[in-house]
């Protein structure tokens, strides 16, 4: 068994121009069949040859008294796993690990060192199990282990082999932060246990030293016995020496390189120039070993010390420390989370995490009117890490063809561990590898200037690797067989190189099999973590099945006749319009300002062309690159593109996809009905996970009931949809939460936990709820707070409208637009809650993308010339509202709202700092409304 | 009561305890489309008083006083030290070097006086243990002088030093205070009006004060006392009189009795009165432009020409509970607040029939009280004064639950108003500040180089 491991190709051989495929080619995906297992009918059915229902994460160690052994799984169900065996593959990931975590007495010197390796990330499949894992070595230091060190390992476990491939760069990321928290409170935990066993060791030295002046006196001469318990002195002096040296080697732990995880467990300071890093991670790093010394002085008194026995124990009488106990159990927990996190976020099928990725991406590149419609996610954080990673900013149509979501973020995060991992290597300590450091220092200027440096290191890398004559390396101890998979040869092009890195224990064996094989595991640091991140990257390139997979997806949800839908509306509404508008815009632009109109085109382009695009994961992302920057161009230079900046409704499309397909998974599939509930609030790490969307579903079929079963549907939204607070009046709390879930899809700016709504009140409210809150769900009681209610009700009847769902009227403005009724027929076709939610979200963005272009629109807010007035930029305003956009006098009093909320949103940004909010209102009569 | 509720707006007139006209939703005159709540207080909100363009404070019975930016909402600063409820307070400026300053004057019921400065939220001067607790507050900006009026009038130079006061009144003290030329006061205490001279020197340390004349004109306690013009000044009392004064010889100017009630026969006017009800007839409040008097009588408003001597317009029932306090504006226009905890913004409209005064807003005759020794000509116009014309609603502001005691225009940037509900809300022209907000978003556009 264990000489059969598959493992993956990371490296191919190709030259760097090869590897690039000229977008105007056919894809490649069209000339293959679409899937290869034609007898299996059930694209979807992964894993059906797997003995695991769903992906997890699997944390095993190797164990020095029982050998490999599988400590804990993420999510911790045991159908989880199914009859997957466990014990045998920690076997198998264990085994992989090459890594030289050499503890002891170096040459030089004569007491223990201390290796900080480097975590190494590795993928292997095992056909027979159809198990594919993401490997993540990663080694925590225990005093009473072997060499102080306990190996240990994290694996993402799937059975679609691609999906582990292709998310290499983001598994391999998120798992570094995870290790990295582990380690980190390892350090922590091991400089405790440095401290304590110091103690001990002093207080037995003085002890000892008792006895022998004891001895000293009570003979005169110097026995047997006194001799021996000099010896035993000596040895404790040394041992108190060696435990100095190891306490000061942790606590000098290497710090840069902690430059290379933004995720500080601990976070404080975020090191603003790279410069500063160095001197600011010294005072980041000191900080748990200062709190480790605080604590250990502070435990001083406390702490007995204890005797110390010449012989220490057998290592097979003591009880090894849990993983736990290694770690200090605060970064234990985040370590926890973040994995819990990472499986959370790999959850489903590769082609949904595809659309979410892009999705999210595109959601990022309109930030601007994100709060009002889109679940809420930290753009904001992550626009900050991106400027803390200042230095290196991607230019994101520069990305290179095989990035797939140009996840700018992601490819920041690991494009400077790389160029840490360079820096790491360049140390002196590694000064016998002339060799590799001559290749070091000529892929690392690469990694550091050029965007594309995951291709340049892979031409690097694949240069030295291949030069090596196979990747078939054994190394001696652990006797790895290295073999492709049968499935990764019909997918990468190019099987020959095997990784050299996954061949070595802790030996140095593979250096002396060849001079050429030099990547292979060096005596400290290597190069190989990183390795096959770089490679993996060309491995994805090569990938095609997965494009058809997204178009499968595309095809067979009911999105095209959605799409088709939504198309047509764009056009129906647009194709008047635009030509009308872009030439005003034009015009108006040459005259008089000169900054907002060519990002707005630009934004509005960007949006629209990405907008096509929820299929061509891979290849086509350049075609995308390319009409991006086109279209750009075009509509900066002239109004006659094709491109109507009012087509952009991007999101809609991608985020259908991602939302149904998630719904599917969620409805055929039970494993998706895990909560994710004590998820969102226990942990901070946690972003994106799908309970919003979730819980927008169900309130699509309830809002679909809603405007089927009212004709009054199209009024309450636009209460909504203009600012004024709606009130759903009732006795039965089910049926007002309800109705206040149906219309909350409406609400804009809803708040990342839904703030500006609030389901139920039994309480009388005042203005400032008002301000608050966009829809209420109020008891309506017979007493006397019933009745203040009442009253509170009718004093503020000019700011709100009310829903009585006991008598089902609504008293409200009436609303005579176009808009709301595509949005609410309650002769609608749309069956399920899902799509209902989807069309409306599509809806919605295509009004947000017309309030950004109105509120942006400068002419329309400023005069033209000096000469101009007010009223005449008033009436300009009118003008496009109502002859441009076509929209009456509600649909511009919508846009307008809209148009106000971004305003301040871009004015104070998401958190409100000055003053109280502002409350806009109208003074127009309300009718009532019967059904 | 539900039905009210989700009914027609025909049926809310029912609900209301008096047949108070009812505007509805649509106030298409009404430009304050936005507002802002500002919460700080924890007690009734008493005084507003503006700093400056853009800072007003407001202070209450919870003994705070908080600076606000009316642009923003922001609060500025939070100035604590009054252990009991602010009784009054004045803006003060000088211009001292080269800036103006501008400075705080509060009194309180602890009986403190303190000078703030807004700038820092420091306490600049404090005066306590004094012997009563001052309910008014003057600025004399000519002299560079201050006069708090409590049982005592004291006059207090701007480093808080005392310069004189006077003897001690009746437990009545001083209620309000207003400047007159020559150096004199008028203080309204209990019902009379007393009139002093103030005797500066140019060291100001030996500066004195002397009660020179004493005005017993009212019948009851006066309410309201304000200064109209450089000649004129008046004063109102709880039983509805209105009295114009010369400001020079302190003679009456006019004498205006305003009762909200059926014609009586002359001589059983002082009958009457008792049956009636007090409150509904006391001047709350005066307020002048220089050309007209608006006086808030009860719940009502009373608008009277002091050129002409005669009143301009009416409205008895101008609110649903009594009128705290009232502004006018130019071209005509009016607003008032109410313990109903409305503001109302009326216009002055022509009567389109002046011979037939009995629209929908009239709601009984009227008449003037005539008093009995200085009844002058001009107590005998009648009804159909050809002048007459009527106050129409345009817009109400609705926000606060409790009585509205005050409110500051701050013009453009918008009107201020602060209630018993423990609540400063701020009211704007959303038109404007939605232009305001455009050329900001513009304004960091072009600073951050695009989106």
């Amino acid at each position: 068994m264990i000489g059969s491991p598959d493992l993956v190709a990371f490296t191919k051989d190709d030259d760097f121009g090869e590897v690039y495929v000229d977008p105007c080619l056919l894809p490649e995906e069209f000339s293959v069949p679409l899937f290869t297992h034609v007898g299996n009918s059930n694209p979807w059915s992964k894993t059906s040859y797997a003995k695991f229902s769903k992906d997890f994460i699997l944390i095993s160690e190797f164990s020095e008294q029982v050998g490999p052994q599988p400590l804990l799984t993420i999510p911790d169900e045991s159908k989880v796993c199914g009859t997957f065996d466990l014990n045998y593959f920690s076997l198998r990931i264990m085994s992989v690990d090459y890594q030289a975590s050499f503890v002891g007495h170096p040459p030089g010197s004569n007491y223990p060192k201390l290796n900080f390796v480097e975590d190494s990330k590795v993928v292997l499949g095992d056909s027979k199990e159809g198990a594919f894992a993401y490997v993540h070595h990663l080694t925590l230091y225990d005093l009473e282990a072997r060499g102080f060190v306990r190996p240990f390992c994290m694996a993402y476990i799937s059975a679609d082999e691609r999906k582990i491939m292709q998310q290499f760069q983001e598994l391999s990321s998120e798992f570094s932060k995870a290790s990295e928290c582990l380690k980190t409170g390892n350090r922590k935990a091991f400089a405790n246990e440095l401290i304590k066993k110091l103690k001990d060791l002093e207080y037995t030295r003085t002890v000892l030293h008792k006895e022998t002046e004891l001895q000293k006196k009570n003979t005169g001469c110097y026995s047997t016995q006194a001799i021996e318990k000099a010896n035993e002195l000596a040895n404790v002096e040394k041992s108190i020496y060696e435990h100095k040296d190891l306490l000061r080697q942790i606590t000098s732990y290497p710090n840069r390189k902690r430059k290379d995880c933004e995720f500080l467990p601990y976070d404080s300071v975020k090191p603003s120039d790279s410069n500063e890093v160095d001197q600011k991670s010294t005072s980041n790093e000191s900080n748990p070993e200062d709190q480790s010394e605080i604590i250990s002085s502070k435990r001083r008194p406390s702490y007995t010390p204890q005797l110390i026995k010449g012989k220490s124990a057998k290592c097979f009488d003591k009880r090894l420390k849990t993983l736990e106990e290694l770690c200090d159990l605060y970064f234990f927990h985040q370590t926890m989370d973040q994995l819990r996190l990472i499986e959370s976020t790999f959850r489903g099928d590769l082609c949904y995490i595809y659309t979410k990725q892009i999705d999210q991406a595109l959601l990022k590149k309109q930030k601007i009117t994100n709060f009002l419609f889109e679940e809420y996610k930290d753009w904001e954080e992550e626009e900050a890490l991106k400027e803390f990673c200042g230095g290196n900013l991607i230019p994101t149509d520069n990305l290179p063809p095989i990035c797939i979501v140009p996840d700018e973020a992601e490819t920041l995060e690991s494009h400077t561990s790389c160029i840490e991992g360079a820096h790491t290597k360049m140390e002196p300590e590694t000064s016998e590898e002339g060799l590799q450091e001559a290749e070091l220092t000529e892929s690392s200027p690469c990694d550091l200037t050029q965007e594309t440096s995951d291709e340049g290191a892979d031409a690097e890398m694949r240069g030295s690797l291949s030069s090596a004559d196979s990747g078939e390396v054994t190394g001696p101890e652990t006797a790895l067989h290295v073999e492709r998979p049968p499935e990764s040869s019909d997918s990468s092009a190019d099987p020959q190189p095997q990784c050299a890195e996954v061949a070595g224990g802790n030996t140095v064996s593979a250096s002396d099999s060849s001079d050429d094989s030099a990547e292979v595991p060096s005596a400290t640091f290597s190069l190989v973590p990183e390795c096959p991140r770089a490679s993996y990257q060309s491995a994805i390139y090569e990938e095609e099945p997965t494009v058809k997979v997204c178009t499968d997806v595309a095809h067979k949800l009911e999105s095209p006749v959605l799409s088709q839908e939504v198309k047509d509306n764009g056009v129906l509404k647009t194709g008047t319009v635009v030509q009308v508008d872009a030439a005003c815009c034009m015009g108006q632009e040459g005259l008089v300002y000169e900054e907002p109109s060519p990002e707005l085109a630009q934004e509005c382009c960007a949006d629209a062309v990405i907008k096509q695009e929820p299929q061509s994961c891979l290849q086509r992302d350049s075609t995308l690159q390319a009409d991006f920057t086109l279209s750009a161009t075009a509509l900066a230079e002239g109004p006659s593109t094709g491109l109507s900046p009012f087509e952009q409704n991007p999101d809609s499309l991608s985020d259908e996809i991602s939302r149904m397909y998630l719904d599917d998974v969620s409805d055929s599939t039970s494993f998706m009905s895990t909560s994710t509930n004590s998820d969102r609030t226990s942990s901070p790490f946690l972003y994106g996970n799908s309970l919003t969307v979730k819980q927008k579903k169900r309130a699509g079929q309830n809002a679909l009931r809603f405007i089927r079963q009212y004709p009054f549907a199209q009024q309450a939204i636009f209460c909504l949809l203009s600012g004024r607070t709606l009130v759903v009046l009732g006795v039965d709390e089910r049926t007002v939460r309800k109705l206040v879930n149906a219309l909350s899809i409406f609400v804009p700016n809803l708040g990342k936990y839904g703030e500006t709504v609030q389901p139920w009140l039994s309480s009388p409210f005042q203005l400032t709820d008002l301000q608050n809150w966009k829809l209420i769900g109020l008891h309506r009681m017979a007493s006397p707070t019933g009745s203040s209610m009442l009253h509170s009700l009718n004093r503020y009847s000019r700011y709100i409208s009310i829903l009585d769902t006991d008598q089902k009227t609504l008293r409200c403005p009436p609303y005579r637009g176009a808009l709301i009724g595509r949005m609410a027929d309650h002769r609608t076709q749309i069956k399920r809650g899902s799509t209902y939610f989807m069309h409306v979200q599509c809806l919605l963005t295509q009004l947000c993308s017309r309030a950004f272009l109105y509120t942006f629109c400068h002419h329309l807010h400023l005069p033209i010339s000096p000469s101009e007035d007010q009223v005449s930029v008033a009436s300009r305003r009118t003008a496009f509202l109502q002859q441009h956009l076509g929209y009456n006098e509600e649909d511009s009093k919508m846009v307008q709202f809209l148009s106000e909320l971004i305003k301040h949103y871009y004015l104070q940004g998401p958190s409100r700092t000055v003053g109280p909010p502002v409350f806009c209102v109208s003074y127009i009569p309300s009718f009532l409304y019967k059904i | 009561m539900l039905r009210w509720i989700l009914g027609g707006r025909e049926s809310q007139g029912a609900v209301e305890k008096n047949t108070v006209l009812f505007i509805g939703e649509e106030q298409p005159k009404n430009s304050y489309t936005e507002l802002q709540v500002l919460k700080g207080h924890f007690d009734i909100v008493r005084f507003l008083v503006q700093i400056d363009d853009f800072r007003f404070a407001s202070a209450g019975d919870d003994g705070l006083v908080l600076v606000w930016n009316v642009q923003t909402g922001e609060r500025l600063q939070e100035l604590r030290g009054h252990s009991q409820q602010v009784t009054a307070m004045t803006a003060y400026s000088w211009s001292g070097g080269s800036a103006a300053h501008a400075a705080l004057i509060t009194a309180s019921s602890d009986r403190t006086l303190s000078l703030w400065d807004p700038e820092t939220g420091n306490r600049v001067q404090t005066v306590s243990d004094l012997q009563s607790s001052a309910k008014c507050l003057l600025v004399l900006d000519r002299l560079d002088l201050w006069i708090s009026g409590g049982n005592e009038l004291c006059v207090w130079n701007r480093d808080f030093h005392l310069l004189c006061k006077t003897d001690h009144h009746s437990d009545a003290g001083n209620t309000a205070m207003v400047e007159l030329p020559k150096n004199c006061i008028a203080a309204a205490v209990d019902k009379d009006i007393v009139i002093y001279r103030l005797c500066v020197t140019s060291s100001k340390m030996d500066t004195s004060i002397a009660e020179i004349r004493r005005l017993t004109d009212h019948h009851d306690s006066i309410r309201a006392l304000i200064t109209v013009s450089d000649q004129m000044f008046a004063s109102g009392s709880h039983v509805g009189e209105l009295i114009v004064w010369d400001s020079l010889d302190w003679t009456i100017r006019a004498y205006e009795r305003i009762l909200w009630d059926e014609p009586h026969p002359d001589g059983q006017t002082e009958i009457k009165l008792g049956s009636q009800k007090q409150s509904e007839m006391s001047v709350q409040h005066l307020a002048s432009d220089g050309e007209c008097i608006v006086a808030a009588v009860g719940s009502g408003l009373y608008l009277y020409n002091v050129s002409s001597r005669s009143v301009v317009a009416y409205r008895k029932a101008a609110h649903d509970s009594s009128v705290l306090h009232t502004m006018l504006l130019p071209e005509g226009q009016l607003m008032s607040c109410s313990a109903d905890g409305s503001v109302r913004m009326w216009e002055l409209q022509d009567l389109p029939l002046p011979a037939e005064p009995a629209s929908a807003g009239f709601f009984g005759m009227w008449t003037f009280g005539r008093a009995s020794k200085h009844a002058s000509q001009q107590a005998k116009k009648v009804p159909e004064v050809p002048g007459l014309r009527t106050l129409e609603l345009t817009g109400d502001l609705i926000g606060h639950s409790g009585a509205v005691q005050m409110f500051v225009n701050f013009g453009d940037a918008g009107l201020v108003t602060c209630s018993a509900d423990h609540l400063v809300i701020v009211w704007k022209n959303g038109e404007r500040e939605s232009r305001a907000r455009s050329l900001a978003l513009f304004h960091k556009l072009e600073q951050n180089q695009g989106l």
